[in-house]
């Protein structure tokens, strides 16, 4: 600022600038909700209008929700959200559970092993889960796990690798006189983590909620390998393969789909926004 | 509860539960119980899946049924089936998006971490994408790039004229193109909120100084935020080979890889899956992870090689827990 503030070419140049830089993020804006606005106001319209209107007109009537009724019986949303609202509340409570009671003793606890267990879990986190598959669906075949809701839930429920460096992170800046004035007071280990480090945990369990939250509502090729009984085992991410079939270019229905599934991860990611930024970036602090 | 096992304790003094009161004895039990599950559900899903996976790609088999052992053959299939092979090309479309990817991701990042209005709406409807769910990613694209729909009506608008607008999914000059611009739409938005992490973490009298010293914009850019931050960049950059030759979610849920747009992928998820081929799938998924490994090694000289001249005041500790962060991240970004 100062100085050369009132100095008229570093104004202009100052305008130039922000003019450049907003042109660009428009820009960016753009591209990026072009995709979903198509689709938005594809889902409002009557078959009528879709089939004689341009892709990105406005609807007629922003209250027509036939597309969404159709959509919602034809790939038995209902059914879905149930199934997935199960699997999160359990893949959630497992998840978070495991991955903070073994930061906890990875980071409390000197013990043989201790650096290998966090090692191992680090190189498997290099296998992409799509190669892994080829021979878990294996395992899950010869443990009967497959069209099972249970097995596909402990199968979520593994070893979340992101969630456990968010929790030894979060560890590390809490001081370990924390435990040991409680071991003092007379608490058990047991003790010191569910009374006194589970309820300060909260944070990073609110960020791990988000983060595997989204990931399980999200996830559909595991989905589509071990839940293969479309019909009481659908959930909300594969419902919609539904409309691959016969009516495959039904552009209204199926955008319509394609909304009701993004309703719940807008609500989410608005309210929790800062949570899953600071998430993502927590893996990766230093520059 | 707790009392009560005292109690007990004083008054039979059994050695086991003078051992587990003790602190020793205490955090042997609580080590073992608290890593019992977590562990055992590693074993299953993580360890053995990865040693079936060496196992099986020495034999002909299915998932169900005989098995015969067939040595190197599955592996020597890899390196020479025409369709494998030319998956492996398509790695290159997904490279140079990755490239593009990151230097947009770069920009918006640069532009957003200062003050902005409605910044946190743009990077919002930047960052939304990386949320939709994968398949109706694949139904927006598909609708997207329909003859006539989306795409071609936005270009014709801006004057280009309808004759030569191409069949976006089907023309096997053009479709990898198409499938890799929207695996730009889905991944900026999260390269650029860890990038706005990484320039947020540099500190702020940087910047500060630049602006007395009367640096505009691309100045800023070149001399401050991205000396900053170069790890970060150069890690990402490496990270996008692994990355684009495990192209996975763009074909899969747009085209389903028919048109000439299967991935390694893909064509490895079809093998496995449709063909049963589960020798040759995992003799695929071992050479990839191979792959993976080498780049990671690469990854983890260079980030030693760029801490050596950069980062010497940071203790040993910081620096090992540092290299492990940006590990972890890369590979969450791998697996899609």
């Amino acid at each position: 600022m100062g100085f050369k503030g009132l100095d008229g070419v570093h104004v202009t140049r100052k305008v130039i600038w922000t003019v450049l830089k907003y042109f660009v993020l428009c820009l960016g804006a753009f591209a990026s909700l072009l995709p979903l606005y198509s689709c938005v106001v594809t889902a409002f319209k009557t078959p009528d209008e879709y089939r004689n209107t341009n892709v990105m007109t406005l609807p007629s009537s922003w209250f027509n929700f036939d597309n969404f009724k159709k959509a919602w019986q034809q790939a038995s949303m209902g059914k879905a959200f149930l199934n997935s609202l199960m699997i999160l509340v359990v893949v959630l409570i497992g998840s978070i559970l495991f991955s903070s009671m073994l930061a906890y003793v990875l980071n409390r606890f000197k013990f043989r092993g201790n650096s290998f267990i966090r090692n191992l879990f680090l190189v498997s986190s290099l296998i992409p889960g799509v190669a892994m598959q080829v021979t878990v669906y294996q395992i899950m075949y010869t443990l009967h796990l497959i069209n099972s809701l249970p097995g596909y839930m402990i199968l979520m429920m593994g070893t979340d690798v992101i969630s456990i460096y968010i929790f030894l992170q979060f560890f590390d800046n809490l001081p370990v006189s924390l435990d040991e004035s409680a071991i003092l007071d007379g608490c058990t280990y047991f003790g010191v983590y569910f009374k006194i480090l589970l309820p300060l945990l909260k944070p990073a369990v609110v960020t791990c909620m988000i983060l595997k939250g989204v990931a399980t509502y999200n996830e559909y090729y595991m989905a589509s390998l071990y839940l293969q009984d479309k019909n009481n085992l659908g959930v909300v991410s594969t419902a919609l393969l539904i409309f691959t079939g016969p009516i495959g270019s039904q552009y209204n229905y199926i955008c319509a789909g394609v909304v009701i599934t993004m309703i719940p991860a807008l609500i989410i990611f608005i309210f929790f926004q800062k949570q899953i930024y600071s998430g993502l970036t927590s893996g990766s602090v230093k520059g | 509860m707790k009392k009560a096992n005292r109690t007990d304790g004083r008054q039979n003094a059994l050695p086991f539960w003078q051992w587990a009161r003790g602190l020793r004895g205490q955090q042997m039990l609580v080590t073992i119980t608290f890593l019992l599950v977590p562990l055992l559900l590693f074993f299953i899903f993580t360890c053995l899946p990865f040693l079936k996976m060496v196992q099986f790609s020495f034999f002909d088999m299915r998932y169900i049924g005989s098995r015969t052992f067939v040595g190197l053959d599955n592996y020597k299939s890899v390196f020479t089936r025409s369709d494998i092979l030319s998956s492996l090309k398509l790695a290159l479309y997904y490279l140079g998006a990755s490239v593009i990817q990151l230097g947009l991701a770069l920009l918006f990042a640069s532009v957003l971490s200062f003050k902005t209005r409605l910044g946190s709406f743009f990077k919002g409807t930047l960052f939304f994408p990386y949320l939709v769910c994968g398949i109706a990613m694949g139904f927006i694209f598909k609708f997207f790039f329909t003859h006539g729909f989306v795409l071609d009506t936005v270009l014709t608008a801006i004057g280009v004229p309808h004759g030569i607008l191409p069949m976006w999914l089907l023309n096997t000059n053009i479709n990898n193109f198409s499938l890799a611009g929207s695996s730009i739409w889905r991944y900026t938005g999260q390269n650029m909120v860890l990038f706005i992490g990484a320039i947020m973490s540099v500190d702020p009298n940087l910047y500060e100084a630049a602006e007395i010293d009367g640096a505009n914009g691309v100045n800023k850019f070149f001399h401050v935020i991205l000396p900053s931050i170069k790890t970060i960049v150069v890690l990402n950059i490496i990270l996008s080979v692994s990355g684009s030759i495990s192209a996975f979610e763009p074909p899969y849920v747009i085209t389903g890889g028919s048109f000439g747009t299967a991935t390694y992928f893909v064509l490895m998820d079809q093998i496995a899956h449709l063909d049963q081929k589960v020798g040759l799938a995992s003799a695929m998924a071992i050479v990839l992870l191979g792959i993976i490994i080498v780049v990671t090694v690469i990854q983890r000289l260079v980030f030693r090689l760029f801490l050596d001249e950069d980062e010497k005041g940071m203790t040993f500790r910081e620096r090992r827990r540092s290299t492990r962060r940006i590990a972890v991240t890369a590979s969450s970004k791998g697996g899609k």
